[in-house]
């Protein structure tokens, strides 16, 4: 050592002390390590009987060296069920790999206590290759095994936790589905002369929308129709959208006009929300649609509440905002007024709603510019003369094409009369 | 389904000779018959797999229902015969295996297996009224704690190394204790399942030539079970090897090998 060579004067004292326990390890026979070891060291013959054993171990199994050595073997000093891991797991390994480490077993103590320990065992082969005995050192494992059975524990209570979380949201999915589908129409019903198309883009399984459409027979001749869109997201907004769309319908049945209905909506949300001193409002769009089995065209008479303007594609290949103005927001004041509007479909024309998932979709690299009005103005004018669930199609894909930007639920209802020639197509 | 790789089977041996079968226990895998299948391989066809749950079988097979009851594992037996079409085999069974082979023969056509061998093997390993299987309840339930506290070189990290590669067995031997590396989930359950099992009512009804081998120290199947299976099945022959320990085809392969090559060319 290079210290030795050149000794620092503050040590030359205290390396007196070090050399004499130096020297005293040195007189500490191999046999005494072997019996003084702080862990347990044994060694058996191929068939587990004890042929070697130190005192340590026999200190922890509470036994004298002449009860095991050559009376018992490995596994009279387990546990049952630590016998059992034996044979099936630990003699196997031990025999196909020739070494074993590690394995968390329990000793049996002479008094029936137990001892955690962890074992690892190595064959000894003979100079032909034959198993001669097996060498095993023994470590007291009691406190890891406190802290692994606390983590194992844990692991439990945290898959439990798992398990059961998924299946509530399962549960909640499921009933949040149900309840979504509860506030749409199954299907639309059959306008003879017309034919009828919509979409629902949900934002979110977890989360309820807040959009909605129908559209139901008024009378012989005549259908109603709207779609909107509430405040708000939730249970809330569901519970909002179920109350509207329900009192639409039932205002639209008693005066078919539709401004009367959105004043009778009106009234309502006002009564249940904001006179409790909590507002909550939507937009919506509702009409009537009544065919002319002579000329093939079909009346059109909207009213609005504070909704994005209706777009009328013509079968000419152009399109055109309906507007509505002066609409207010549906439940905020008393007594609201609301504009109403009148379009004609003939042949090839079509009524596009849609709520503002759509003109607010963000679009561009930095998904930072909204689609906007003009946009869609534009996309539906591509498609103008085209049938109904064409037009849908179109825009399901448009709204496809969005992906990430398009963060809230839209709803789609077209409402066209075919061209003569369009007939003959089958609707999907 | 593809049995074969669902099952990790691998067929080696003669392939003219006879069918032998060679179905693991409860513990490891197939790679417990590597001394066995040198003694066999020159004059029979020896078929090897693992029960799905086990070694390098595919685990996305798994089900906690099926693998419930012994039958849930005779149907891998039953699945991998006539995955190869097995005619006339010889099913020799280790521990809880050699139970699987009586149920799994009970669902056969009789020209599937010709002749069952039956190494260390225990109908019922829980002492009960006149019967003694060696063990209580609680004792199994300190062997699934054991299980729990060992996992044996299992990870679910190294699970797709060891099990979805049977092509290339190379991956999973660099693993020290594959072959008795587990998903502990389905280690518990094969335990539970076996452990807990009384299939001795099944013993009258084996009709075919039976070789029952027992070892004289062995905890899980003591010598008194090995007469009761022996007993129990009519016209079969008893050894007992001077073996100890659970597992004499790895203890005392030599023994072990005499006395199967002994039975099959009697049945020849």
């Amino acid at each position: 050592m290079a210290r030795s060579e050149r000794p620092d004067p503050h040590e030359t004292g205290a390396a007196a002390a070090p050399g004499a326990a130096f020297a005293a390890l040195l007189e500490d026979s191999a046999e005494e390590l072997y019996d003084g070891a702080p862990c347990g060291y044994l060694s058996t013959l191929m068939d587990g009987t004890i042929a070697k054993i130190n005192a340590t171990l026999l200190d922890w199994l509470g036994v004298g060296r002449e009860e095991v050595v050559g009376r018992k073997r490995f596994t009279d000093l387990l546990t049952v069920g630590g016998r059992l891991y034996h044979e099936t797991h630990f003699a196997p390994l031990l025999r196909m790999q020739g070494e074993i480490r590690g394995i968390a077993l329990e000793l049996r103590r002479d008094d029936g206590g137990r001892v955690p320990v962890l074992v690892s065992s190595v064959v000894k082969h003979g100079t032909t290759g034959e198993p001669l005995l097996i060498r095993s050192s023994v470590f007291d494992a009691r406190d890891r095994r406190g802290y692994e059975e606390e983590l194992l524990r844990g692991r439990k209570a945290a898959e439990a936790a798992r398990t059961q979380a998924e299946t509530d949201r399962a549960r909640l999915q499921d009933a949040l589905a149900v309840l979504q589908q509860s506030l749409l129409p199954d299907v639309l019903p059959h306008v003879p002369g017309m034919e009828t198309a919509a979409h629902y883009h949900t934002a979110s399984p977890d989360r309820l929308g807040g959009d909605f459409y129908d559209m139901f027979p008024l009378d012989a001749k005549r259908f109603g129709f709207f779609l909107g869109d509430v405040c708000g997201k939730g249970p809330q907004a569901a519970a909002l959208t179920s109350l509207t769309r329900h009192t639409l319908h039932a205002a639209a049945l008693h005066d078919a006009d539709p401004v009367a209905a959105l004043t009778t909506l009106n009234t309502v949300l006002h009564a249940r929300y904001a006179g409790g001193g909590d507002p909550r409002y939507c937009t919506a769009i509702v009409g009537t649609l009544e065919t002319d089995p002579a000329t093939g065209q079909a009346a059109v008479q909207l009213a609005s509440g504070g909704h994005p303007p209706a777009i009328v594609t013509r079968a000419d290949g152009t399109a055109e905002f309906l507007p509505t103005p002066g609409g207010l927001l549906v439940g905020i004041v008393p007594h609201a007024r609301f504009a109403g509007a009148t379009t004609v479909l003939a042949p090839g024309d079509t009524l596009l709603l849609y709520t503002d998932g759509i003109t607010e979709a963000r679009t561009g690299a930095d998904r930072s510019t909204l689609f906007g009005d003009d946009a869609l103005l534009a996309f539906t004018a591509d498609h103008a003369g085209r049938r109904p669930h064409a037009v849908i199609q179109a825009l399901v894909g448009l709204l496809d094409s969005f992906g990430k930007g398009l963060d809230d639920d839209t709803a789609l209802l077209a409402l066209g009369v075919p061209a003569p020639d369009q007939y003959t197509e089958t609707t999907p | 389904m593809d049995i074969v790789r669902r099952n990790n089977v691998s067929v080696t041996g003669n392939p003219d000779g006879p069918t032998v079968v060679l179905a693991h226990g409860f513990g490891c895998d197939q790679n417990m018959w590597r001394l066995t299948v040198p003694a066999l391989a020159e004059e029979y066809r020896v078929v090897l797999f693992d029960y799905v749950g086990s070694g390098r079988a595919d685990p996305s097979a798994f089900s906690q229902e099926r693998y419930a009851t012994l039958e849930g594992y005779a149907r891998d037996v039953v699945e991998v015969h006539e995955a190869l079409d097995l005619r006339d085999a010889v099913f020799v069974g280790h521990s809880v295996s050699a139970m699987i082979g009586v149920t799994a023969a009970g669902m056969m056509p009789p020209e599937r297996i010709r002749a069952l061998v039956m190494v260390a093997p225990s109908p019922c390993y829980i002492d009960e009224d006149g019967y003694r299987g060696g063990f209580s309840a609680e004792d199994i339930d300190e062997l699934l704690a054991s299980l729990e506290s060992n996992y044996l070189g299992w990870s679910s990290a190294m699970a797709p190394v060891i099990m979805g590669n049977p092509d290339r067995p190379e991956l999973g031997d660099e693993l020290t204790n594959s072959f008795c590396a587990t998903d502990p989930d389905m280690a518990r359950v094969f335990a539970r399942t076996t452990f807990l099992s009384d299939s001795r009512d099944a013993l009258k009804n084996v009709r075919v030539p039976t070789l029952v081998l027992d070892c004289t120290q062995d905890v899980i199947a003591p010598r008194e079970v090995g007469a009761y299976v022996h007993r129990a099945i009519p016209g079969s022959t008893l050894i007992t090897l001077d073996a100890t320990g659970h597992c004499p085809h790895l203890s005392a392969a030599g023994a072990t090998n005499a006395a199967l090559t002994r039975f099959l060319a009697g049945l020849r």
